[in-house]
Order: C-alpha cells, then structure tokens, then sequence
C-alpha cells in the first residue's frame, strides 16, 4: 500500500467537502423523510391512515410545504426512491421544492439487512450491485448525498467481531462508490437500543465499531471530508433499570466519538432511534454543551423524533395539514437550537441540576 | 478451548484495563508535559546515538562526558519549564547525579518537568520484507515500567520505524509495529506511565510530499486501530509523528506552509480528538527548520483539537553541543544556545514564531493551500 492511485481530483473532493457543510452548516441538520413503504406503513398505520402511495406523497408535501424558516434548520432531507420522483398538488417535483429552499437533497440507497449466517442472529446490509450506476442516476435527479443504514445489537453474544468487520467493510465499499458519483456518503452504523445493559457497555461497544468503521474507511480510501457519520447516541438498553441522564448520556457519547471519530468528518448527524421528540432534542442540546472540545458539527438526522407531532397533527385529514407543518417547524427550530447548545427546554430542568450529574471525562 | 476460542471472536463486554483513578493520573501527566507553550526534549540518545553526536564536535564519547553534557542541559534556569514540559531520559542518564550529587530525575522534577524514560531495545529485521524491521523490548517490559515508575519516570517512548521505497513501507511492517506500538503502550499504562507512541517515518528517499502523506495516514490508521483493539486510553497517551515531508533527496521544495497543511490533513485524517497532544520529531531537520515547520503547522486553518508541540532531539541541542565542544568553560554559551531554541520552539506550538519579514497574516494566509487538494 505504498503508492496512491488517487481516488478523487481535488474537484471532486472540492464538491464532496462543500456538500457536506452545507448539510450541517451551524444550526442545521437532516430530516430523515426515507422511510421505507413498510416502514410508513407503521407510522400511518398508528393515525388510522391507509398505506397507499397518495396518501405517502400527501403526508410528504406536509414536510415540504414547511415555510422558510425552515432554511435555518434543515440543511438536508433523506429521500426515500418513491418520494424522489413524485411532486407537489401543482406539479413541483419535490427534488425541486426542497433544492429551491437551498436545502440539500439526500436519498437512501440500501436494499436493507440480510442475516449473517452462523451468527446470533445478526445481520449484513445488501445494496452494492448496481450501486454506480444508481447513484450516477440520483445524482443527474438531483440527489448530492446518500445514506446507508447498517444495524448492529448488544446482547450476550453480540456484537461479533464478523458483524463489526462485516459491517464497516461494506460502508466502506458504499461510501467509496458514492464519492465516486459526487455523492456524499452519509455512513450509518446503527447499535440497537434494545435490550438492558447500561451506559458503559454501550460505550464500549460504539468504540469499538465506530473504530473499525473508520478503519475501513481508510483501507478503502474513503475521503473523510466528504462524508458525514450518522451514529447512535451512547444510551442504555431500553430496558436497563438504571435511569441516566442527558449531561451523562452527552458524556459518554461524546468521549465515544473524540476516541474514535477523527477531526476531519465535518459532521456527525444523530439518529433518534427510539427516543421521543423531547428526549432526542434535550440529548442533542445537553451534547452540544458538553465540557469536553468537539471537532466537528454535532447535529441531527431525526425521522421519528422531527415528524411524530407532524403525523399526529394530520391524521391524514387535508384540513390538519397546515398545523401539522407547523408541528414539524416547531420540532425542526427546538432541534435546530439543540444543535447549537441553546435550547432550553420545554420542561423544568434546572441548569443545577443537570450541572452536578456531569461525571468528569476519566470515568467513562 | 471451543469457548475460550469463541470468547475471542466476542469483544461485546468491557474488562476495564484501567479504574478511574489511574485514567485520571495517566490523562493528568499527558496534560502537564503538553501545556500550553511547552513541548519535550529528547534527551535519550543511546550510547551509540551520543558516539555519533559528539564525535562531530571531537568529544571522547565516555560516561563522564555523556553526564556532563547532560548536566549543562539539566541545570539551565528554572524558567526553562515555560518552554519544556517533560524531558526523555535513556537508561544510563536515568541513575547518573549532578555535580553536587543530585540524581538528574530529581533535577529535573524539580524544576517541575515530567521525567520519561526510553523504553524500546532498538531494531530488529521482518524476514521475507526488503530489509524492514520491528521493534523489540516487550520482554520484562512490565517489570521495567514499574521500576521506572518507582524511580521517577512518569512517561515512556518507544521508537518503531517505517520506510518509504518502491516497496514499502509493506502491510505487514504497518501491522506488525502498530501491534508493538500498541502492546507496549498497553504495558506502560498499566504502570502508571504515559506512553509516547512513535511511528516515525523516515525522510530518507525522492519521494514527493503527497506520498509522504499518503504513507502517514495509512499508518497512522493503523496505530489508532491496533491501540483500540489494546484497549489503549487514548486520553492518557502521547503521538510522536514524523511531520509530513517530502523525502531528503526529493528535487522538489516545499514551504513551511505546505509542509504544515499536509502534516495538519494528515493527523486530522486519523488521530482522534481524544489524543492530548502529539510531539513532533525532528528527523534530519536542521534546528531552523523544525521551529519554522512547527510554528507553520500551529497556524495552519484546519481544525486541531491536539496540542501541537515538539519532541526535539537534534534540533534543540545541535547549537547547545557546538557551544559545548567538550569544555566546562563553555557552560553558560551552552545552555543560552539550549534556552534559545527551547524557548523559540515554545513559541513555534503556540504558532508564534514568526521570522521577521514574514509577519503578514494575510500574506501567510494565501499560502495554505486548501485541504481539498491534499
């Protein structure tokens, strides 16, 4: 591995690093719109609303309509296939309504996990045949970044050293295609909330894929200016006893990325997994004023935690669509704040409070 | 066996190398030789290494004269510590005295300094590679960190050494002294001592500085990960890197900002924020050199969330041992040459040694070349 076969001109690692701050430019983050026709299946299930593909493109249009302060917030929206290509009541193609807010267009390029055999039930991610010229395509439609979700669990057994490698082998291999089509690479290896061991062992257990992630970004000469990280925030197992809190979980997660992340990825934009609106935006704000010296964007990239009030407000009815629009501005501002440190809170937490929870940076 | 084998291939659950109150002890001392404005001498060359040195000023290389010198050094003003944070002792230096019979680590501490100890035993050959080596002295190494520990030391450092040819540095070479590197830092911290990690690269070679960059990222990548897989406390840990540069004998010049902006992309690529500091060697710079670079690299528009300072061998005592040539009467002409670049390279890592004619920040500004390119 002695000589350089460059992988990108200066002009495409030019583009690459430009697109990607302008994702997490100060204050903003990313609305993951990407759900699959399953998964929405789910969410509109939960209001009463049927799983078709007018009612996908109505509740989308909702997101989209979102006035301009939404410019302040959201510095990319994650397009699901189906959604790219269909438009607003007056035709406009929703690539369009998004670019012509200034906001940048991303879209989800996995084909989902399939298990690892000889595993305890773990999983790969399929999705690289073909992937060049998929993105080549996205691309010419408008698309600047993609993502690629890889789910790894805690349990017992789990992680396995197969499933890490395995893993951060094929982000690489996407991310390497990706950049190769001028598209940003949002890298996404997910550990499941599920489960009850505690805050450390999630911690460990990020450090240790988030290291081989990087690792194999490197063998595979990924460009780390021109991507973007899209990981879980350290927490405890949903069902662990022990309750933490957001300054202790902001501690661990950040401490997890300084050992890992290196300085030069512009952003690391969070997944909410299950957490709820609040929770998210109070972890994300409690992250962003952790003591410890962050090099890069901490922001979000939040589905359920930015659209949840939104659904709830529409129950697919035309005339709730106003107020659920602003049901999803008002999620966007709060987490556009929380992306800043500055955000305050609906609830009553007091800033002592939370203040003697900090446990210092040598016990994690 | 089956189990212990599958209990391998699990790394799900966490047997902390550490408590807490030896991260904070080993991150305390990683702090202190990488404040602000300080950096390390390097003051453990071998035996061999000082044959060399004083052969060039005519000086008989015995034991003697090794202590003397080392004393002109060590008893400089106190107000060195502005400019030095930790000083690297070989063995030998380690248990010699000052005149007045005082040991040279407490000399040194007590000028508020942290004393660190050479830990390696040199080279030795990879079979099968063209002529790349490894490092040994993991043997008794635990044993000997706690004996250091016992006698003053508060840091290690070992040496592991990459080449750049047509052929190397090889996958295995990058391997295999990443996983030394890793398992004496390991060692070292179980002891209490911070390990300076050092991975140099040599300059010798035609290569460019793109090729210089490309091969320390690469193995820059490798060390991280080997101490990951060592569960190494990166918070209680020191870098020691070659600065990107092209190679001796390459025709082509680089300036102090290029130099800068490739080393900076390189570490920033690779090194994670949690790394209190990373201690550049000089190589074959010459004392000059090695300030401007240094001072270049703190300046440098790219995030640093490291200290950037010096482990400086050569480049701080080449004047000092000029001045020396062997004689006690040339004490004082000795350590002002010493203080002088001790205290010039305590400005380079705060990005304040500027050489006059050259003070114009938007002029400096211009002539980093944006990282895209790198």
């Amino acid at each position: 591995m002695t000589h350089q076969y460059p992988a990108l001109s200066a002009e495409q690692k030019k583009e690459l690093s430009d697109i990607a701050l302008r994702i997490v430019a100060p204050g903003k983050g990313i609305l993951a719109a990407d759900e699959s026709v399953g998964s929405m299946a789910k969410r509109l299930n939960q209001i009463g609303v049927e799983n078709t593909e007018e009612n996908r493109r109505l509740y989308r249009q909702i997101l989209f309509s979102a006035d301009n302060r939404v410019k302040k917030c959201i510095g990319g929206v994650i397009f699901f296939h189906e959604t790219m290509y269909q438009q607003g009541d007056d035709g406009t193609p929703f690539v369009r309504m998004i670019k012509d807010k200034g906001i940048v267009v991303g879209i989800k390029v996995d084909k989902g996990v399939v298990p690892l055999a000889g595993t305890d039930g773990e999983t790969t991610t399929q999705g690289l045949d073909g992937l060049s010229e998929r993105c080549a395509q996205y691309k010419k439609d408008g698309a600047d970044f993609a993502k690629w979700r890889c789910v790894l669990k805690i349990s017992e057994n789990t992680p396995s050293a197969l499933a890490i490698m395995e893993n951060a082998n094929v982000l690489a291999r996407y991310a390497s295609i990706c950049q190769q089509n001028g598209i940003v690479p949002i890298v996404e290896p997910e550990i499941l909330p599920d489960g009850d061991h505690d805050l450390k062992r999630c911690q460990y257990v990020t450090e240790k894929v988030l290291a081989a992630v990087y690792k194999a970004l490197s063998d595979h000469h990924i460009y780390l200016e021109g991507t973007l990280l899209k990981p879980n925030m350290v927490t405890p197992g949903h069902a662990c006893p022990t309750k933490y809190s957001a300054e202790e979980i902001a501690m661990a997660t950040v401490t997890a990325l300084r050992r890992t992340v290196p300085p030069a990825v512009p952003g690391v934009t969070f997944l909410s997994g299950g957490q709820s609106e609040e929770e998210a935006s109070i972890n994300l704000n409690a992250i962003n004023n952790c003591p410890l010296a962050r090099p890069w964007a901490l922001t979000f990239s939040y589905g359920r935690a930015l659209q949840a009030s939104a659904l709830n407000a529409w129950r697919g009815q035309r005339e709730n669509e106003s107020s659920a629009t602003d049901a999803f501005m008002k999620r966007a501002e709060v987490n556009s704040l929380a992306a800043l440190g500055k955000y305050e809170g609906s609830g009553d937490d007091s800033d002592a409070a939370g203040q003697s929870l900090y446990v210092a940076n040598h016990a994690y | 066996l089956l189990n212990c084998l599958w209990a391998l291939t699990i790394m799900t659950h966490q047997f902390p190398a550490l408590t807490p109150e030896q991260k904070k002890a080993l991150s305390g001392i990683a702090q202190r030789i990488v404040a602000p404005g300080k950096g390390i001498l390097a003051a453990d060359e071998s035996v061999g290494t000082m044959g060399s040195r004083l052969q060039r000023i005519k000086v008989e290389n015995t034991e003697e004269n090794r202590r003397a010198f080392r004393e002109i050094l060590f008893s400089s003003d106190a107000s060195i510590n502005q400019s030095i944070g930790g000083v690297i002792f070989f063995h030998e230096t380690l248990y010699q005295k000052d005149s007045s019979g005082k040991p040279f680590p407490d000399v040194i501490k007590d000028k508020g300094i942290v004393v660190g100890i050479k830990l390696d035993k040199g080279t030795a050959p990879l079979a099968g590679t063209n002529g790349e080596t490894t490092i040994q002295g993991l043997d008794g190494l635990a044993e000997r960190c706690a004996q250091y520990k016992k006698d003053g030391a508060d840091f290690g450092k070992w040496r592991a050494v990459l080449k750049i040819t047509d052929t190397t540095p090889s996958t295995l070479a990058i391997q295999e002294n990443a996983n030394t590197l890793a398992r004496y830092a390991s060692i070292c911290q179980q002891h209490g001592l911070v390990p300076i990690v050092e991975p140099e690269i040599l300059p010798d070679g035609d290569h460019d500085l793109q090729r210089c960059q490309y091969v320390t990222e690469k193995v820059l990548a490798a060390v991280y990960k080997a101490l990951n897989d060592h569960h190494v406390y990166l918070e209680g840990t020191l870098l020691k890197p070659n600065m990107v540069t092209a190679g001796h004998s390459c025709p082509k010049k680089y300036t102090p900002q290029e130099v800068a902006m490739a080393t900076v992309t390189a570490l920033h690529r690779t090194v994670p924020a949690a790394v209190p500091g990373i201690c550049f060697l000089s190589g074959g710079q010459s004392e000059e050199e090695a300030s401007l670079n240094l001072s270049a690299i703190n300046q440098c528009p790219l995030p640093k969330p490291w200290k950037l300072t010096f482990s400086y061998g050569r480049a701080l005592q080449a004047s000092a041992l000029a001045a020396w040539s062997g004689k006690p009467e040339n004490k004082k002409a000795t350590q002002e040459a010493f203080c002088k670049r001790a205290q010039i390279n305590g400005l380079a890592s705060k990005g304040q040694y500027i050489v006059s004619g050259k003070s114009d920040a938007a002029a400096k500004q211009s002539l980093f070349t944006a990282s895209y390119t790198y």
